[in-house]
């Protein structure tokens, strides 16, 4: 029996593994392991006050705890019946934005470009092209001093709240930012440019693309979920249409639709759904790249992320441009008992929180679905289509190009509970 | 501390990450201006997160972020503390169990009914636990995250064969030579500042809400005080239980104190 093992997958966010069973040379099972344990969040979630819920959910994330802070606050706020003011929704976005860049700038330079360039990491890569990573730093640092700025840290800020914010941040430190996120923007353009001349290699797929869709702006927080299928699902039916069932290998849950398929939540989606929402200096950049739309290839993933990486950072110009704090930033709560779900698009795809809640504001049930969850089974799907070509391949080679495909989904391990370890075994 | 090579070798360095959201990982990658002079400084040698490349020990340090909740993490922490010279806790979770160890208060197999179809697929402990319960561990550094610039003051001692230097204070003090203005005294707002591990640089009060112990208990509080002084004012049940059950929960300071706080609470409810 000839059985390859691939160690922890390596840049991305958790721990997994991969395994892939041949018979005969032919490719009979496949299955993605999840081995970052479970942590029990919408267990321990039931007892907490609901303003404790925005601190306890970002940190199922340290990469996007904002994601985590949004979602839940609307869910949170829906069971309240209340909605929050333009300028309380204006600051989450600008603090969205500073997510966006910080999470899309480790993802497209330190995570998946290695891959890409055949480099062991972006550090390795700063050895060949030091000043692509410094600037890559640089682009990843200003999202996170946008971070800080909100809410005192980039990992676990601390100021978003049930109702909107403890305090508005001071407008100097933001309005300070504006000259590094000039520069931000220009050498965001520079990335989709860059991002075009990278070798990424043939795979088209026929994805079901979900993600939230607005009329009037980028889709991050407000509208409903829109499929490429055609069809449109307001926030509170998510579940009547999208699933999540436990399989045996996995710590994390695995999303299909009611119709059983896969689909694909994340950047790929949100463009390719959601392009005519970019703002026209994104939309420009998109226009240049001559991509036609939809994208198909996991792997072209990097250039929707570019793409959004210029709309947040044109986005995070305006808002900071317009921000003036003015009135209370949170609202008064006024508590009873209900239930709510609300949602968001995390940098890697849709995140959805379903609450209940007692007239003390006390969590009496939680319901978390992670973009990563979602996701699992379509990579899964691609894997078991690349399968026979891994199984051809020397075993380094098979593990980065298996590696690779994953990476590129960005998955969040701990958000999903959850990451690879490829192991062919032949059971011949 | 000596820990730098006398060969002139750089040192090797480990990250590993255990049952955690990779914030504390993500903070050395937040190290945006010095990441590339540290790669310089020491040798990473493993840290799954940021590089494929993977040489093997023993390491020189090694950083362990996240709790020990799983069969396969107990044995994991073994072969790590045996593969480093010298070994750090990184963050609440690496220190304190983090948030996971509020199952240490409830049942872990009831969490996996009410949330999983199939709890018996999964692998797990009944507890989430610090690395030190499992492994000695030669130094610890708090936070829910950890402050990136605690990680930097840390490897740098190390580097230079001296002591590193910690904020001696707790929160409370952080925010006074802020200048902030006390969100208990002056609002009312519970704040656990007064007891907890300053390097946050007092955060929350200065946006204008009470510290909630993301850096574990300082070894200066006066725990029986605190809870004496806040449970009173409680703004929904249990308040002050709740805060010191939430990041830091599994700290032993802070397990006595929210006991302490639940009865106090239960005695208000019969007065």
């Amino acid at each position: 029996m000839k059985t390859i093992e691939v160690p922890a997958l390596a840049r991305v966010e958790g721990e997994g593994g991969l395994y892939i069973g041949v018979k005969d040379g032919k490719v009979i099972e496949i299955r993605l392991d999840i081995y970052e344990p479970p942590r029990f969040f919408e267990g321990f979630l039931v007892g907490r006050y609901l303003q404790e819920v925005p601190d306890i959910t970002a940190r199922i994330c340290g990469i996007c705890p904002v994601a985590y802070q949004m979602s839940s606050v609307a869910a949170l706020e829906k069971a309240l019946d209340v909605e929050v003011s333009p300028k309380v929704y204006a600051l989450r976005r600008l603090m969205y934005c500073g997510e966006y860049i910080e999470s899309h700038a480790l993802h497209i330079y330190l995570l998946q470009a290695p891959d890409l360039l055949g480099q062991p990491s972006a550090l390795d890569l700063a050895a060949i092209a030091p000043d692509v990573v410094k600037n890559a730093l640089r682009l990843k640092k200003i999202g996170n001093e946008l971070l800080k700025a909100i809410g005192g840290r980039s990992v676990h800020p601390v100021n978003a709240c049930v109702g909107g914010f403890y305090r508005w941040p001071d407008v100097a430190p933001l309005q300070a930012l504006l000259p590094e996120l000039e520069w931000g923007l220009e050498a965001a353009k520079e990335t989709v440019r860059w991002s075009l001349t990278l070798p990424y290699p043939d795979l088209e797929i026929d994805y079901e693309f979900v993600a939230i869709h607005h009329p009037d702006e980028y889709g991050v927080m407000h509208g409903d979920v829109l499929s490429s299928k055609g069809n449109t699902t307001s926030v509170a039916d998510f579940e009547m249409r999208y699933f999540e069932e436990h399989v045996q290998r996995s710590n994390a849950l695995h999303g299909h639709t009611a119709l059983g398929g896969t689909y694909l939540v994340g950047p790929l989606s949100r463009l390719n759904l959601n392009h005519a929402q970019l703002l026209p200096e994104a939309q420009k950049a998109l226009k240049d790249t001559k991509q036609k739309l939809p994208l198909k290839n996991p792997y072209k993933g990097l250039i929707a992320r570019a793409i959004e990486l210029v709309h947040f950072y044109e986005e995070a110009i305006l808002l900071i441009k317009a921000y003036q704090p003015d009135g209370p930033a949170h609202l008064a709560l006024k508590l009873k008992a209900g239930e709510g779900c609300g949602m968001s698009e995390a940098p890697r795809g849709l995140l959805y929180h379903r609450y209940k809640i007692d007239q003390n504001g006390m969590v009496k049930f939680a319901k978390i679905t992670p973009p990563t969850a979602q996701n699992l089974p379509r990579i899964e799907a691609d894997l078991l289509a690349m399968a026979p070509k891994l199984v051809k391949m020397e075993q380094e080679l098979a593990t980065l190009t298996a590696e690779h495909l994953v990476r590129s989904y960005d998955p969040c391990i701990s958000c999903a509970t959850h990451f690879l370890r490829l192991k062919i075994e032949n059971r011949e | 501390m000596t820990l730098t090579p006398k060969t002139g070798r750089k040192p090797k360095v480990a990250v590993y990450k255990f049952s955690s959201c990779d914030g504390c990982q993500l903070s050395i990658l937040n190290l945006e201006d010095e990441l590339l002079d540290l790669a310089s400084a020491v040798d990473i040698a493993y840290f799954i997160e940021a590089t494929r490349t993977v040489k093997p020990g023993p390491y020189d340090v090694g950083i362990v972020e996240g709790s020990v909740t799983t069969p396969h993490e107990v044995e994991r922490i073994k072969e790590v503390r045996a593969e480093c010279k010298f070994l750090i806790s990184l963050g609440t979770c690496a220190t304190a169990g983090g948030i996971q160890a509020l199952r240490n208060f409830a049942k872990a197999s009831e969490y996996a009914r009410a949330i999983y179809t199939h709890p018996e697929f999964l692998h797990y402990l009944e507890t989430s636990t610090p690395i030190s319960a499992h492994v000695p561990v030669d130094l610890e550094i708090w936070g829910c995250p950890v402050n990136k610039a605690t990680v930097i003051e840390v490897l740098a001692a190390l580097l230079q064969n001296r002591r590193p230097n910690f904020p001696p204070s707790p929160v409370c003090l952080e925010c006074k030579r802020r200048g902030i203005v006390c969100v208990a005294v002056a609002q009312g707002i519970p704040c656990l500042g007064p007891v907890v591990h300053g390097g946050c640089g007092a955060l929350c009060p200065a946006n204008g809400r009470g510290c909630y112990g993301c850096f574990g208990p300082s070894s200066a509080g006066n725990f029986s005080a605190l809870v004496t002084c806040m449970v009173p004012n409680d703004r929904y049940p249990n308040e002050t239980a709740n805060l010191l059950r939430s990041f830091s929960s599994h700290a032993p300071a802070f397990r006595a104190a929210a006991d302490n706080a639940l009865k106090a609470s239960a005695g208000k409810e019969t007065k």
